[in-house]
């Protein structure tokens, strides 16, 4: 937890959130109403005897009472998605429409991928790229299994990515939840900060920047990209936001999510960011006992 | 030059097939006169194959294409693409073509399974748990042997589970090893 330290000036009540940071998650689905409905899902984990609490913030994530949340009927037949529930949101803010044309990034393995193309009601295109090829058979396997029939699977930089194989040039809306030091996993992955560095951090963030890059000048004018990570540190999230508005057409822009969170940051270690950036989303683990994470939403503006 | 008589045009002039490429993605013809590669089923028969079989109405697929890649291997897709295409996956994969007897996958049946009326095989709940856990069992059917869609009930309504291959009595559950689970 030694690196969490530096955070202690920007958390509210710092103890509680490393005492939840110590907590284990629990296990966390998502409803696939590409395959069932809420009602029909929620009906079949009774028949089996899981118990089960709907979040209140998104009817579809349930956090589920089994130790083997794999190994029910609603997971056989793709009613559910073990998903971790902060792992829901970015989704929910892209806020997808039947028929667009989305790019997923990182795609793998799949799990926001196919929400989206749920939220679309499978129908439109979900390009779901990942640069990594061993994490493409996960994110196959889970499109299938989830029955996603929108989804296209590229293996590419996504810093370069070309639309050339498509017949469109532009997407409607990009989804960036990118490679990050993944602090904010630290309950589900103890060992998640056994590589913390600050030369990691600066690497990774150089990575970031040019994805988020990329989608921006990738997604049309007027079109929406969400930028995510589930880490903490500001030089990947904020650091990465201003670095967008400083170099591509976009603006940060307001949404609505029924989660506790605090706002995005305006300095950080003797910089500071645009005042938008507030609209962004700190989520802390203390504040809804989830993971941590980070997203922002974006409008392209040109 | 096939000898295959399939490869003639309606003309009656035979003209050259491309080989299947099985590393991209090509569009299925819409009929078997428009083919241009060799041993390449069409849509048409893939839709024929759905109703005469299982009795799904065509008009199910619609609003989707099918694809090949690999050799017999038909994907389904709902999303925009044109052909050929190089990546790695569009959709999902629903039939194994181009062998005598055609086999849907258990993601398929799955998925569009409950537009299915006939060759469905109602199972019990402790039975339907060895489909899925991939075990073979004895079982009275009186409809055709082959392939069939095993189906259970969830939350009062029939659902898939996967495909079975019916012969001699017995039900061989061909649920992928990745997809098997002791339930």
């Amino acid at each position: 937890m030694e690196p969490f330290e530096r955070y202690r000036p920007i958390i509210d009540d710092f103890e509680a959130f490393l005492a939840a940071c110590e907590q284990p998650l629990g296990n966390a689905v998502r409803v696939n109403t590409i395959k069932a409905s809420v009602e029909r899902a929620t009906t079949a984990l009774d028949e089996d005897g899981v118990a089960y609490d709907q979040a209140d913030w998104n009817p579809r994530v349930l956090r589920l009472e089994t130790n083997s949340p794999g190994s029910t009927w609603t997971s056989f037949h793709g009613f559910t998605h073990g998903q971790e529930e902060v792992s829901a949101v970015p989704p929910i803010v892209l806020d997808p429409r039947p028929g667009d044309r989305v790019w997923d990034c990182c795609a793998a393995p799949g799990g926001k991928a196919t929400q989206i193309a749920a939220l679309m009601d499978d129908r439109g295109t979900v390009v779901a790229n990942d640069s990594n090829l061993g994490r493409i058979s996960a994110l196959r396997f889970n499109a299938e299994r989830l029955g996603a029939t929108s989804l296209a699977v590229t293996n590419d930089d996504a810093r370069n990515y070309s639309l050339q194989r498509f017949p469109f040039d532009e997407f409607d809306r990009a989804l960036v939840d990118a490679p990050c030091s993944c602090e904010g996993t630290i309950r589900k992955n103890p060992d998640a900060l056994d590589n913390w560095s600050p030369d990691h951090i600066n690497s990774v963030a150089g990575i970031q920047k040019g994805i988020l890059r990329r989608a921006l000048q990738a997604t049309r004018e007027g079109g929406t990209v969400v930028y995510s990570t589930c880490t903490f540190a500001p030089e990947e999230n904020e650091a990465v936001v201003q670095h967008a508005l400083e170099t591509e057409d976009c603006r940060v822009v307001d949404f609505d999510l029924g989660l506790e969170y605090a706002p995005g940051l305006t300095e950080w270690d003797g910089e500071t960011f645009d005042s938008s950036i507030e609209r962004a989303a700190r989520i802390y683990p203390h504040h809804n006992d989830t993971g941590g994470f980070f997203v922002a939403k974006l409008e392209v503006t040109a | 030059m096939s000898d295959d008589p399939s490869d003639e045009q309606p003309d009656g002039t035979e003209h050259e097939l491309e080989q299947n490429v099985g590393q991209r993605f090509g569009r299925l013809p819409e009929t078997a006169a428009e083919r241009t590669v060799e041993g390449r089923v069409s849509r048409a028969e893939v839709l024929e194959f759905f109703a005469d079989r299982f009795a799904v109405p065509p008009a199910t697929f619609d609003d989707y294409s099918f694809w090949e890649k690999g050799a017999g291997k038909i994907w389904l897709y709902s999303g925009e693409a044109t052909s050929p295409l190089e990546i790695e996956a569009i959709g999902m994969t629903c039939l194994r073509t181009r062998q005598e007897h055609w086999k849907p996958t258990t993601d398929f049946v799955q998925r569009f399974g409950h537009h299915a009326s006939e060759c469905v095989i109602d199972l019990d709940r402790e039975q339907a748990r060895r489909f899925a856990a991939g075990e073979d069992q004895a079982l009275a059917w009186d409809g055709d042997w082959g392939y069939l869609i095993a189906a259970h009930t969830v939350a009062g309504e029939r659902e898939p589970l996967g495909v079975g291959l019916y012969v001699h009595g017995e039900l061989r559950s061909m649920v992928p090893k990745g997809r098997q689970r002791n339930l």
